[in-house]
């Protein structure tokens, strides 16, 4: 294990024989962001270049608090993960929160996605908060699986929601 | 939400079973470590087996195996063998269905069961195993 900026990077190896190489999580640089605009288009349909430069501007490199995580596959970046340290409301402790997530869909089911949690969540861990929360689309069977396969329950908090257009 | 109990007993069934997918365990032995009935149980393994989620193992002690995907295999997958998750949308009209209040009604007890749903479909068998775990299983 490396430590770098007050967390570890770990270096894991793929238990899906389809690479059978090592990938490494690392913090992400200027130039993995158009292999993450790459990726983001490719599953939302979507080019938002805009958008991820200004993500990155803001949670990218070494900063305390905020974590822009990539897994990267012989310098090919496979997977990226976004998440930071919020003050939570209503008066409870801060938390983790993670509010991006996505592998490349050729390499999925090898371990990649859970590696990018862990990490991100030693990160927390490190930081000093002890709760990590999310939000999934509750149709979203494959992300919703794949929080609950790392151990996530429901919250206390409910998201509620109103329309407010006239 | 109250399983019905052959629901339950299936439920205990697949995930003893899984949590070791390579040991047979007879009807008996299951029943006897959740206090369940044999004969209830014998029934709900039959189920089980024509579903291919386990399978009756034949010779000398006999029992029951683990068959299924435990990481594809759904608490929800395992329910609706044994009962029906119906949706208020779906089921049956009930008198005062189109009034507003039986919207509104309908409308809140949506919410309900979709969250219900979505908790059951996210929880696979291994998903569940290891919720299992962090409680103490021996
Ligand atoms: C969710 C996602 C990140 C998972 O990444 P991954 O590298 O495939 O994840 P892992 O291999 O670490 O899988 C861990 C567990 O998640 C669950 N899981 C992952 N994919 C699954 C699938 N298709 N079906 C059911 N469970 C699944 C499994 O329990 C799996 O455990 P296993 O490896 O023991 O089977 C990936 O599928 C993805 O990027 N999906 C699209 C995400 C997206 O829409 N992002 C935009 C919104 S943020």
């Amino acid at each position: 294990m490396l430590s770098m900026n007050g967390y570890h990077l770990g270096i894991m190896s793929l238990t899906d024989h389809k690479i059978g190489q090592d990938f490494i999580i690392r913090i992400a640089k200027a130039d993995d962001v158009p292999a993450v605009v790459a990726m983001d288009e490719a599953v939302t349909g979507l080019a938002k270049p805009d958008y991820w430069q200004d993500i990155f501007d803001r949670y990218g490199g070494r900063r305390r608090g905020r974590y822009f995580l990539v897994a990267d596959h012989e310098g090919t970046m496979v997977g990226f993960i976004i998440g930071e340290v919020r003050a939570w409301e209503f008066g409870s402790p801060p938390c983790g929160w993670v509010f991006t997530l996505s592998v490349d869909d050729k390499l999925r089911l090898g371990g990649i996605g859970t590696a990018l949690f862990q990490a991100v969540c030693d990160a927390f861990r490190k930081y000093g908060v002890t709760k990590v929360r999310t939000t999934v689309a509750r149709d979203n069977d494959l992300v919703m699986s794949f929080f609950r396969s790392q151990g996530m329950m429901a919250s206390s908090f409910l998201q509620l929601e109103i329309d407010v257009a006239s | 939400m109250r399983l019905q109990k052959a629901t339950r007993c299936a439920l205990y069934a697949v995930l003893e079973l899984a949590s070791e997918p390579d040991r047979q365990m007879s009807a008996n032995e299951i029943a006897e470590k959740y206090g369940i009935s044999t004969n209830h149980l014998a029934k709900v393994l039959r189920n089980l087996g024509r579903e291919g989620l386990v399978e009756a193992v034949r010779g000398a002690g006999g029992g029951y195996r683990f068959a299924g995907n435990p990481k594809r295999t759904t608490l929800l997958d395992v329910i609706r063998l044994f009962e029906t998750v119906e949706t208020v949308s779906s089921g049956e009209r009930e008198p005062g269905d189109e009034t507003p209040e039986g919207k509104a009604l309908s409308q809140v007890i949506e919410e309900i069961e979709a969250t219900e749903r979505a908790t059951l479909n996210s929880i696979s068998l291994a998903t569940m195993l290891k919720l299992v775990g962090r409680h103490g299983a021996a």
